[in-house]
């Protein structure tokens, strides 16, 4: 028993450490950690610098250009980067769609598309969700039929994810109506260009546009685009559901969102001393931490089994679901912190290059905005009563 | 980062769970607990016979020099098995009282015999007023030519019935509230002026609150230095508070399985209950529970030894709030999820779920201990 790192771990988180000093650019952190939107050139211009550095695709194997890092030095780079305010990345490309190519796609497909998604070429979206089929992925409805070398794709996805930047969309489509709804579904790489897809913006509750509806209307996708075999999709779903589970509790940016918490509530004033003086105030902060605390312990137990030969399995899905009502009970306790002042709505203050004077001030600005929009936490990535079905059944056998 | 035990301990913990599934029936608890001593002499006879009552004591007094890890692994059996013996209470703060106040004198004089079980300690550090500062204490010792007279009473001082030491608190000067002045003294539980109120308590097993009326004691009662108990007493409430954690989490362990296996049997409209969502996402919810809270008992045994500090006092408070939350939230909803039958005191869990609300009244329950945590908290 040992719960610290190893001299050759604390060795990496120097290296790590080293290359942020050095190369994170200061405008993006200031961004990342006063919890502005970041811009599409912002995102690239940061994968850029990864990319040269050749950590950009931590779950690829090297042949592809993958950087092999272990399970404790992914946790290791999570922590430092969300220390740093280094940008989220973007999954849908390098940590999802990319992983399926590898283990189902074919060579052409490989050779294709991996080193566009390494350069930033390609910029990916997620067709996953429609309007009937969210939780009961498998009810989705969006047809693929076969018409010569092509098939013939229409239906709607929806929750499209930064789709209106995107070249690309990896999709499930049914393609089989006779048989058991899983059975019949297939996964397609459709370019976003293609004559018949329309990206509308959904407009989310922080005035946020974020996701977006893709509508398929006789969109023609060539049948090399197909991954995998025919009707074998669920398969690559499930697959890809397991790499998009790791890292859904967020356990980095909850200690970064605490921090931010406790600056903002050690400015914040309340019977004229500072707030996280308060009795009650600091208490709840304390539950958090302390809880924070535990749910960290838990995710470095995942991932020491891992490192130990062992497989991640439902554990993550009840840690998904502690970590994210951690994250939304910080967001909530900073939204407080600031008083009447969570009340403006102002949105010129939350745009990129706003220099004005501002309301409040510069922190208090998203926080309202921040804690409507992570009440997404608890529904994506498979919605927390999901992830209970799954350990009910996974772990407990219920 | 490893967060498997060692070969050793492992066999360690083996043992213990060995013994423990071999004597500690449950229709065999309801009969220690019955008796007398409200455990059974024989089976902490075994655990000193095995050595697993030496495991925390220095090598010099007969011990294993075991630390947070070896105590966890027996304290986490002994909760599986809800085992009545007085382990804490003795060989973790009794023991340890003793071992880091006393001179060597008084050391050798009682841990070999507290090492091998065969002197069992009781500890009075709260009393009536106290709540659950150990600061607090209002017992007096005032200084006699032969020695020290102590008048007070000490509450709830579990074992301390049937045990053949008694280690107190009492004040040899300052306030109240003082963290200065507080001494520990060793007194014979059958001196003249000990009065013992006896009682069973609501988990299974006998205490008693000990009142203290003009009781003499030689010089030599007094362990270690005058008036400078304080942060002894604090060091070892921490490692008593790392052990009960410990404890708790395998409380927790036999709740969620047993509430786990009732899901599965029990029938109702036709169906094994755990078919219905709302009751398989509240066993869930238990899990998780159990889950955090073994984390923090891992975090805890790490630091049970280690030098004191603010980083030491916020993990032992942070991980006393979880346990104590996750215990009465998997006590509560084990005996909701089990229905009348739960509410029985023939069936076994039912005596879990008390054992585990009465951990959250040992040495601070989850509200103290996130006051604690909020006075120690970092800025940023």
């Amino acid at each position: 028993m040992n719960i610290n790192y190893t001299a050759e771990e604390l060795a990496f988180r120097d290296e790590v450490r080293a290359f942020l000093d050095d190369k994170l650019p200061a405008d993006i952190a200031e961004k990342v950690k006063g919890l502005r939107k970041l811009s599409k050139e912002d995102h690239q211009r940061w994968q850029k610098i990864l990319s040269a550095q050749g950590w950009y695709a931590t779950h690829w194997p090297a042949e592809h250009g993958g950087v092999e890092w272990s399970a404790v030095q992914k946790h290791i780079w999570d922590e430092e980067s969300c220390r740093y305010g280094v940008p989220r990345t973007i999954p849908f490309g390098v940590n999802m769609v990319a992983p399926v190519i590898i283990k189902f796609g074919n060579e052409q497909q490989k050779q294709q598309y991996l080193p566009r998604i390494l350069s930033g070429e390609d910029w990916w979206c997620q067709g996953y969700s429609e309007p009937g089929a969210g939780s009961d992925l498998a009810s989705l409805k969006t047809r693929a039929v076969r018409d010569g070398d092509h098939y013939i794709v229409n239906g709607q996805k929806t929750w499209t994810t930064l789709g209106q930047h995107a070249d690309m969309i990896f999709c499930l489509v049914r393609t089989n109506t006779e048989v058991k709804a899983q059975e019949g579904i297939s996964f397609l790489l459709i370019d976003m260009n293609t004559p018949g897809i329309t990206v509308r913006p959904i407009i989310t509750l922080d005035g946020e546009h974020e996701v977006n509806e893709v509508f398929f209307e006789d969109v023609k996708v060539p049948l090399a685009n197909l991954v995998g075999e025919e009707d074998k999709g669920w398969t690559y779903a499930k697959y890809l559901l397991t790499y998009e589970r790791t890292g859904l509790a967020g356990i980095g940016l909850s200690k970064a969102a605490l921090g931010h918490l406790k600056s903002l509530a050690s400015r914040r004033l309340k019977h004229g001393r500072p707030l996280i003086e308060d009795t009650g105030f600091s208490q709840r902060i304390a539950q958090v931490e302390i809880d924070l605390m535990a749910a960290a312990i838990s995710n470095l137990r995942i991932i020491a089994s891992v490192e130990g030969g062992g497989v991640p399995g439902a554990e993550s899905s009840m840690l998904k679901v502690r970590g994210t009502e951690i994250r939304q009970t910080i967001n909530d306790l900073a939204r407080r912190a600031i008083g009447p002042y969570a009340i403006p709505f102002i949105e010129e203050e939350l745009a990129l290059d706003f220099d004005g004077d501002y309301l409040s001030d510069e922190y208090a600005a998203p926080l309202s905005a921040h804690y409507f929009n992570n009440r997404k936490l608890s529904i994506f990535g498979g919605s927390n009563e999901i992830q209970k079905n799954i350990v009910s059944k996974m772990i407990l056998g219920l | 980062m490893d967060f498997k035990l060692s070969e050793e301990q492992q066999m360690l913990q083996d043992t213990v769970a060995r013994l423990v599934r071999g004597e500690y029936t449950f229709e065999k608890r309801l009969q220690f607990s019955a008796t007398e001593a409200g455990f059974s002499e024989d089976f902490w006879k075994q655990l000193g016979e095995l050595g697993l009552t030496a495991v925390p004591f220095a090598e010099e007094l007969g011990g294993f020099g075991g630390t947070g890890v070896e105590v966890q692994a027996v304290m986490t059996e002994l909760g599986r098995g809800l085992c009545l013996e007085p382990y804490l209470q003795s060989i973790i703060l009794g023991g340890g009282l003793i071992e880091q106040a006393g001179n060597d004198q008084q050391k050798q004089q009682w841990l070999p015999g507290v090492a091998s079980g065969e002197l069992q300690v009781a500890v009075g550090l709260q009393e009536p007023q106290s709540y659950y500062d150990l600061n607090e204490v209002a017992t007096r010792a005032e200084q006699t030519a032969a020695g020290y007279t102590l008048n007070g009473r000490k509450a709830v001082v579990i074992g301390g019935h049937n045990a053949g030491l008694l280690v107190v608190s009492a004040r040899t000067s300052g306030d109240v509230r003082d963290t200065a002045g507080i001494s520990l003294f060793a007194i014979d539980p059958n001196a003249e002026g000990v009065e013992r109120r006896v009682y069973p308590t609501i988990d299974g097993a006998k205490g008693c609150d000990v009142i203290l009326n003009n009781v003499t004691v030689p010089a030599d009662a007094l362990l270690g230095s005058e008036g400078q108990a304080g942060d002894i007493i604090e060091y070892q409430a921490g490692r008593a508070i790392a052990a009960l954690c410990a404890e708790a989490v395998g409380v927790m362990e036999t709740t969620t399985e047993l509430t786990l296996d009732y899901l599965k049997t029990r029938k109702q409209f036709g169906v094994p209950i755990g078919r219905f969502q709302v009751l398989q996402h509240r066993m869930v919810d238990m899990m998780s529970e159990l889950e955090q809270a073994r984390s923090m008992a891992i975090l805890a045994a790490s630091v049970a030894n280690q030098a004191q500090g603010d980083e030491r006092r916020r993990t032992l408070a942070a991980a006393k709030n979880v346990i104590g939350r996750a215990g009465q939230f998997i006590s509560e909803n084990a005996i909701q999820s089990h229905g009348g039958i739960g509410m029985t005191w023939e069936y076994n869990f039912a005596h879990y779920a008390k054992r585990l609300i009465t951990i959250n009244h040992q040495l601070g329950d989850d509200d103290v201990h996130l006051e604690r945590y909020a006075a120690l908290m970092q800025a940023s």
